[in-house]
């Protein structure tokens, strides 16, 4: 039982009662205290650790919607618009061309070693380089021969070459789908719009549906991405959870060296909501310190860039239909129903407001059938909540996890075409959640946006879009506020927040280590505050060692 | 890599809204399916969506049922189910069971991206009783309406429960919702497979008497028509709603050659075919509720053939 008191720059503890500290104290990977020195040495025989004296220590941070194959996805290679972290600390340069994107694929093929093996790249962001299409002839260019892939950065699209079309059979006439655009030769073009289309060609360009949802390496590089960026607890929004799957998760984070704390979901999909709830009320018992189980997603409608989200009147601004029910209405009552009864947790996805308006519909009835007072019922991406339901959502004692990151990277998007300027800037109404007295978590989605929680909360705090239009001036919240949506305000909504989340007497040695004070640099800076690594569970994590 | 063998698998989608009856059609379906192997894939098997009877074994994501029919799971990714049953060569045709908020026309074009597939017939079903409630829900209405809009045929289900005027009130306001579609009604989901898969080749070319086809409504005529047709006009005759068909099928002799035509309430699909050995053209018509007049019928054909070139 040793004690060790750290000494830090500052510690920013998220408890309003004790706001900043300079030492902590920790025992049995718990805290023991925050505090001064001398209020410390109380606790009685101890070591004094000076390796953070010149570190800021915030409480770990909790990445309230997140996905682990955003560990696995960096087996592909990554051609994106923005420069990104890999899990083994090596930065992929932004890329800012067509050609630049396909003289990285090119490079990449000559590694491969096989030359049948498909080439895959992830990240693609097409829009920023004045909606230039990729078609399957740029990525011939690459290889004629062998199949190759490149996933966007939003997973909604997947650009394919002629050599993956064919393996698909798809170089034929006759294809008719919207989501699969078709060259004056009435032949694809190569590029796959949403699931079905995707689900032809994605095993034949090594996309795996498995490593999306089972990969063990995947969950160790994306433990190795949480150290990275401050991250103590992630979750896994959301996973079959079959149960090879649980038990590969319960050995991995059980590893002596895993450095995070893993909420997985339990995606609810089928016909049997009860029995779903049953099987996530089952898997709790499973739970380790590092593998939290037992909560159940619910996704309700699609995504507004795929014009798949339910919109209520007048839907979108350029005249696309309402929108796609992923769940039948009855369905989502039924496994509401049944989770308020078992006290099981559930998250639902709704991106338009008519799918929150219809989860607070039924959430209002299952309540009266089923009293509840503490649920943390959660909306996840809820991007287009306006006041009224962010009233009724705090009546109903609901929480949200709103996506600032979305806001900056298809702001634009959105307010040239999906929704439309007004509805554009009351996207993510982080200020309206926080005024109407909704807990509030802020959220990455990765690996659809990058992890990086400071990143998120510096979203909530701009609301700058990437072309820099700043977008929706009274939905900002401050940096304070941000700060306790990527801590407490998650944990709140993983109802661990009597464990994690701030820096006080009996919850988790948890930390993120900074070497800059998020409170202190300017606000249109805190993107660029500098993660050193973690602490986790008082076991201590440099990322530069990762 | 071959992705199928012979000719295209016809698919049936069987669409609806929770509670329409839906799965037990299918178990119906499977209980009748006259030898036809029957791949039958839904979204997760979730309470029961195949009665314990029919199922002889149970392995990961596939069922195997009596009759050499199977039942799959495709979960969250429709097409990769829907090209592993296109390569399978122990089936005969596949009945997708859409969730009860799907889209049977996104579904329907999903399945022009697997080689191998052929979009047969789009049915939807329909709760009698409960269904202008359903069409004027909050949050379900366009959903339900755009499900009737996209059907070939309405199974109008639990007809049993309603008062003939209902019913009467139903079938007018469905005429305006679903123009596309024609309707067939039936109790406890009893459709016949003819109606479903259409005419079995070749058993149903042989019969010459109407006959019934299981169940009191459902009935077929066949026909051997040895002369030229004009086979889109004769098309769109037997389509028309006085033709008192829901279905049809025929191998005909056109002025361009010979062609396989396929009627499903409305809609018309008219593809090359080759010629039958005998050079004899024959057309099965499927009807359901009212009689088929073989008369009228006849008279049809007549009209639309062109003079024999013997003659």
């Amino acid at each position: 039982m040793t004690t060790t008191i750290y000494s830090a720059r500052k510690i920013i503890t998220m408890n309003p009662a004790r706001p900043t500290a300079s030492h902590v104290a920790v025992r049995d990977g718990r805290i023991l205290g925050a505090g001064t020195l001398d209020e410390l040495k109380g606790w009685g025989k101890h070591i004094v650790d000076d390796r953070f004296a010149d570190l800021v220590l915030m409480p770990g941070f909790v990445e309230g919607h997140s996905h682990a194959f955003e560990g696995a996805v960096w087996r592909y290679v990554y051609c994106g618009w923005f420069d990104r972290v890999a899990p083994d600390g090596k930065t992929w340069e932004a890329l800012r061309s067509l050609d630049a994107v396909i003289a990285r694929l090119a490079e990449q093929e000559k590694a491969l070693p096989d030359a049948a093996a498909p080439l895959t790249g992830w990240g693609l962001d097409p829009i920023y380089f004045g909606n230039k299409r990729m078609t399957r002839e740029d990525l011939d260019r690459i290889s004629p021969n062998r199949p190759i892939g490149v996933m966007h950065a939003s997973f909604h699209i997947l650009n394919v070459n002629t050599r993956a079309l064919e393996l698909a059979g798809l170089m034929r006439t006759g294809v008719n789908h919207p989501g699969v655009p078709l060259g004056n030769d009435g032949l694809p073009t190569g590029e796959m719009k949403g699931p079905e289309a995707q689900g032809t060609v994605a095993a034949h360009v090594g996309l795996d549906r498995a490593m999306m949802s089972g990969d063990e390496r995947g969950l160790r590089d994306f433990a190795r991405l949480c150290v990275r960026k401050g991250v103590t607890t992630a979750t896994d929004l959301a996973n079959p959870l079959p149960p090879d799957t649980v038990e590969m998760m319960l050995r991995v984070t059980g590893d002596a060296s895993y450095p995070a704390r893993i909420v997985p979901l339990r995606r609810y999909l089928g016909d049997d909501a009860r029995g779903t709830i049953e099987a996530a009320a089952a898997l709790a018992e499973k739970s380790s310190d590092r593998l939290r189980l037992g909560l159940v997603k619910i996704v309700v409608d699609g995504s507004i860039q795929g014009f798949s989200a339910r919109l209520r009147w007048p839907g979108y601004y350029n005249g696309a239909g309402p929108g796609l029910w992923y769940v039948p209405p009855q369905r989502l009552a039924e496994a509401l129903d049944a989770a308020l009864e078992m006290g099981v947790l559930v998250h639902c996805h709704t991106n338009g407001d008519e799918a929150t308006e219809l989860v607070l519909d039924t959430m209002e009835r299952a309540l009266r059938k089923h009293p509840s007072p503490d649920h943390r019922f959660t909306l996840q991406h809820c991007q287009l909540a306006d006041r009224a339901q962010f009233k009724r959502m705090a009546r109903l004692g609901m929480s949200v996890n709103l996506f600032p990151n979305h806001h900056y990277c298809w702001g634009d998007e959105h307010y040239a075409l999906t929704v439309g300027p007004e509805r554009a800037e009351r996207m993510n109404a982080c200020r309206a959640a926080l005024d109407e007295g909704v807990p509030l978590g802020i959220h990455s989605d990765a690996p659809v946006t990058p992890l990086a929680p400071l990143f998120t909360a510096w979203c909530a705090v701009n609301r700058i879009t990437a072309s820099g239009r700043t977008l929706g001036q009274t939905e900002k919240i401050g940096v304070y506020e941000a700060l306790r949506a990527i801590t407490l305000g998650p944990a709140w909504t993983l109802k661990l927040d009597g464990e994690i989340g701030s820096i006080e007497t009996g919850k988790r040695a948890d930390f993120a280590v900074l070497q800059d004070d998020p409170l202190e640099i300017a606000p249109e800076n805190l993107k660029d505050v500098r993660v050193w690594g973690t602490v986790h569970g008082g076991r201590i994590f440099e990322a530069a060692k990762i | 890599m071959t992705l199928s063998h012979g000719a295209p698998k016809p698919v049936t989608l069987i669409s609806g809204y929770l509670g329409a009856g839906k799965t037990t059609l299918v178990n119906h379906l499977l209980r009748n399916a006259g030898g036809r192997r029957i791949a039958v894939a839904v979204n997760e098997f979730g309470a029961l969506p195949i009665d314990p009877d029919l199922i002889e074994q149970a392995s990961g994501d596939v069922l195997t049922l009596a009759g050499g029919c199977i039942c799959c799971s495709f979960g969250d990714d429709l097409t990769s189910g829907l090209v592993e049953l296109a390569a399978r060569t122990d089936i005969d045709c596949i009945l997708i069971e859409t969730s009860g908020v799907a889209l049977p026309g996104a579904v329907a074009q999903s399945l022009s991206l697997v080689a191998g597939l052929k979009h047969e017939a789009t049915l939807v079903l329909l709760d009698a009783e409960t269904a202008r409630k359903l069409a004027r829900d909050k949050f379900l209405s366009d959903t339900i309406l755009r499900q009737l809009a996209e059907a070939d045929l309405i199974v109008l289900n639990k007809t049993d429960l309603v008062s003939d005027d209902a019913r009467v009130d139903l079938r007018d306001w469905l005429a305006t919702t679903a123009p596309r579609a024609k309707i067939v009604e039936t109790a406890f989901g009893a459709l016949a497979p003819e109606i479903a898969f259409g005419a079995y080749a070749p058993s149903a070319f042989v019969a010459d008497e109407p006959t019934t086809l299981g169940g009191a409504g459902p009935q077929s005529q066949s026909f051997e028509i040895e002369r030229t047709v004009h086979v889109a006009r004769l098309a769109s005759m037997l389509a028309a709603e006085q033709a008192g068909l829901v279905r049809a099928k025929g191998f005909l002799r056109d002025a361009d050659g010979w062609k396989l035509l396929q009627i499903v309430g409305r809609r018309i699909d008219i593809t090359p075919a080759r010629a039958p050995q005998d050079g004899v053209g024959r057309l099965v018509c499927i009807a359901h509720g009212a009689p088929l007049e073989r008369a009228r019928i006849a008279a049809i054909i007549q009209g639309c053939s062109f003079p024999n070139p013997s003659s």
